[in-house]
């Protein structure tokens, strides 16, 4: 459920506030990369306020203790705020496109495939279809292995992105 | 009123109190060169800018205001990274100018261009590229609030020759505002609480006290908490004059090359209490056997090094200072502390002290003792003198064998260890506190490394001294490779003549002097101490064969501590 399969210890979704300057991001990278945390995925992009851009990171907390990890990120000047978002009380959720070697049309189970995930087929061809599909990660990955027997080409997962949720306490 | 770039620079260093830069001026760095004539900042232009950066950081040491270096793009600016990485380690305040290709030509591997801000990022605190001259005071502010407040540490200012030589309106700097950055400062009274309660049902206590001591100026704070609480100190490397040794209760150096009672008595102790240090390999030896039997109470300015390497029972995020003072009030706020609670644990402590000082073998007469010169030193200097050190045995034979009574009187590469260290550092001690005598002990395979400076020191009359411990060797690598390569001795031999020290230091400017002879030390240190027109560098010719002890062999526990062998049977 939290993104790591086998009951292994889990990863945990890190919610990164930083200033939106030049070189932040190889910042938290270069922080990661030096002190031998391990990064799941990362995602960043610009926030609602231009001054502040959001990072979420996926972290095999098995590198490192977690505390650790968010007091290390905490010292890095243009970091504003970091929460973690546990799973009982975030949103979560992730973007996959892949490509199949096959035409939907002519796959049996292909389409009941996609439409048990919500997902939609974005682009045809005469021997190859690509869709797009979002939800957390646990069904993606359900996905991802549905889609193994179409033969998947090409594949591109955004990783994990969160907000704390609305209801806290549910 | 209409300013360039440079003179922008020049203006918001002056704004900071800056009054002594050390530099080396090249290409992209030039429009800095020409407002720094006009300005009240003394320039001092080193011969390397490795030399540069070390020397701010003995002025920072020294004095505790940030030291400043500037430097031209490219190699310039490579060559002082190592500095960067010093001071990253052992938190030293230093703003770094770097000049920079022109912004357009960023990118396009231009003539002396370095991706500077990124070979930095991991070896400052923090760093910038300046993108538009209209930046410069803010950035400037920004760099000098960051590297003297919480942990401090190295920023580096990265400075395109455009922006340099852009127009730009001056403006003073609006106040620093940094949405992510908010060091910590006073301890929270819960934390001050449970450590009080620690502090007093504690029969084997211990202070362990780190560099953080000086930083935040805690000494007479420190010195306090003794008196109320009677327990003993150790001082670390980056410490050692944070309490005197003086006192009956500091009980020197731990770690690695420690005093046998400073590691023994953590070792025993049933409560740590860790002001401003960081529980580095050199200290913890194998950290699962480190003090195994100690609560630790952990007062550090950086969250992070809570939990790091060894997880605290309190953790106090706060100034060494405030937490300090904030532990005395609320002492003094109960019932005194009845100092025979710890009479059993002061015995012991003071059996051990007995059976195990600092010694070395005076041997016959015929050969130099390094450990005798840094106790003929000692003894011929004033109180107040500023140590300086490389790294390697000189260091830690100068840290035991030292008695410091003063913070801020010591002054060595501890974290990063870098060999090169005490020649150029020394130059900034002595341009930052030019009231003091500053000596440097320093090894041969060291002084080879950065003897440079001493040309800077004469062209711009800063005089040190410098005591070289020549062995002829890189001689902790040999102790090593005596101890545990089978004495298989690898690229480590220096010889004694090559270079001939005295004519070097006399071809720079200097007074050289050599000592052979045991009876020879005290006179030529008395000599040393009389010039002060110029630097003196007294080359000792030292005993080989001498090895740094104790010592505990790398990635052992504590307990497995070496004694010098005249003393193994007591152990």
């Amino acid at each position: 459920m939290n993104g790591r399969p086998n009951g292994k210890a889990p990863y945990h979704l890190l919610s990164v506030r930083v200033e939106n300057r030049a070189g932040v991001l190889a910042r938290v990278a270069g922080l990661f990369a030096r002190r031998g945390f391990n990064i799941v995925s990362l995602v960043v992009a610009p926030t609602q306020d231009e001054r502040f851009s959001r990072i979420s990171i996926v972290v095999d907390v098995e590198s490192a203790p977690l505390h650790q990890v968010v007091d290390q990120l905490g010292k890095l000047i243009n970091v504003v705020e970091i929460s973690e978002l546990h799973p009982d009380r975030a949103r979560e959720a992730e973007l996959l496109l892949a490509t199949v070697g096959v035409s939907p049309s002519r796959a049996p189970g292909f389409v009941e495939l996609v439409g048990r995930f919500g997902a939609r087929v974005i682009e045809e061809a005469e021997d190859a279809a690509m869709v797009m599909a979002v939800g957390d990660t646990a069904s993606l990955d359900e996905f991802e292995a549905g889609l193994e027997r179409f033969g998947i080409v090409e594949i591109q997962r955004t990783g994990r992105i969160g907000l704390p949720t609305l209801s806290p306490t549910a | 009123m209409e300013v360039t770039g440079a003179q922008a620079l020049i203006k918001s260093l002056e704004a900071q109190g800056v009054e002594v830069a050390f530099g080396l001026p090249g290409g992209a760095i030039l429009p800095v060169y020409d407002p720094i004539l006009d300005s009240s900042i003394r320039h001092i232009h080193v011969r390397h800018e490795q030399g540069a950066g070390h020397a701010a950081e003995g002025y920072a040491d020294a004095t505790g205001r940030p030291g400043v270096a500037i430097v031209t793009s490219g190699p310039g600016a490579t060559n002082i990274v190592t500095p960067l990485a010093d001071a990253y380690m052992d938190s030293v305040p230093l703003v770094v100018v770097a000049g920079q290709v022109a912004a357009g030509a960023i990118g396009t591997d231009a003539f002396q261009e370095v991706d500077t801000t990124g070979v930095t990022m991991g070896v400052t605190k923090h760093n910038y590229l300046v993108k538009d001259a209209a930046e410069i005071p803010r950035v400037v502010a920004e760099a000098f609030h960051i590297a003297t407040t919480g942990r401090p540490g190295p920023v580096l200012i990265d400075f395109p020759k455009d922006v340099a030589n852009a127009r730009v309106d001056w403006k003073e700097p609006a106040a620093v505002d940094l949405p992510g950055y908010f060091p910590a400062t006073d301890p929270d009274p819960g934390a001050i609480g449970r450590a009080v309660e620690l502090i007093r049902t504690a029969s084997r206590p211990v202070l362990y006290v780190g560099g953080g001591v000086i930083k935040s100026e805690a000494s007479a704070a420190l010195a306090a908490l003794v008196e109320v609480t009677g327990i003993p100190v150790v001082t670390t490397l980056m410490a050692r004059g944070a309490f005197p040794d003086s006192d009956p209760r500091c009980l020197g150096m731990p770690g690695m090359h420690g005093s046998y009672t400073a590691v023994t008595a953590i070792q025993r102790s049933d409560l740590l209490i860790a002001l401003g240090a960081r529980f580095d390999d050199r200290v913890t030896g194998m950290v699962s056997a480190f003090a195994p039997n100690a609560l630790v109470i952990h007062v550090d300015i950086d969250p992070a090094e809570m939990g790091k390497v060894r997880r605290p029972d309190v953790a106090l995020v706060a100034d060494c200072r405030s937490a300090i003072e904030a532990l005395i009030a609320a002492l003094r706020g109960g019932e005194a502390l009845d100092p025979a609670r710890l009479a059993s644990w002061m015995a012991q402590l003071a059996e051990w002290r007995a059976r195990f000082p600092y010694t070395y073998d005076p041997g016959d007469g015929s050969t130099i003792k390094p450990q005798y010169v840094v106790e003929q030193l000692r003894d011929a200097t004033p109180d107040d003198v500023i140590l300086v050190s490389g790294v390697g045995q000189h260091q830690m034979w100068a840290s035991q064998f030292w008695r410091f009574d003063h913070p801020r009187t010591w002054i060595n590469s501890g974290g990063l260890g870098t060999m090169g260290f005490a020649v150029p550092a020394a130059m900034g001690a002595k341009v930052g506190r030019p009231d003091r005598m500053v000596w440097a002990i320093d090894g041969d395979g060291c002084f080879q490394m950065t003897a440079q400076e001493l040309v800077t020191m004469t062209a711009e009359r800063i005089p040190v001294k410098v005591a070289i411990l020549n062995n002829s060797y890189l001689g902790m690598v040999r102790q090593w490779q005596h101890m545990f390569y089978r004495e298989r001795y690898s690229s480590v031999y220096l010889s004694p003549d090559l270079p001939d020290y005295v004519g070097w230091a006399e071809s720079m400017g200097c007074v050289g002097l050599r000592v052979t002879a045991p009876e020879e030390v005290r006179p030529a240190i008395e000599k040393a101490n009389e010039i002060d027109d110029r630097s003196v560098v007294v080359e000792f010719r030292t005993d080989v064969a001498e090895h740094v002890y104790p010592i505990i062999p790398a990635g052992h526990s504590n307990d497995d501590i070496v004694v010098h062998p005249s003393q193994a049977q007591d152990q």
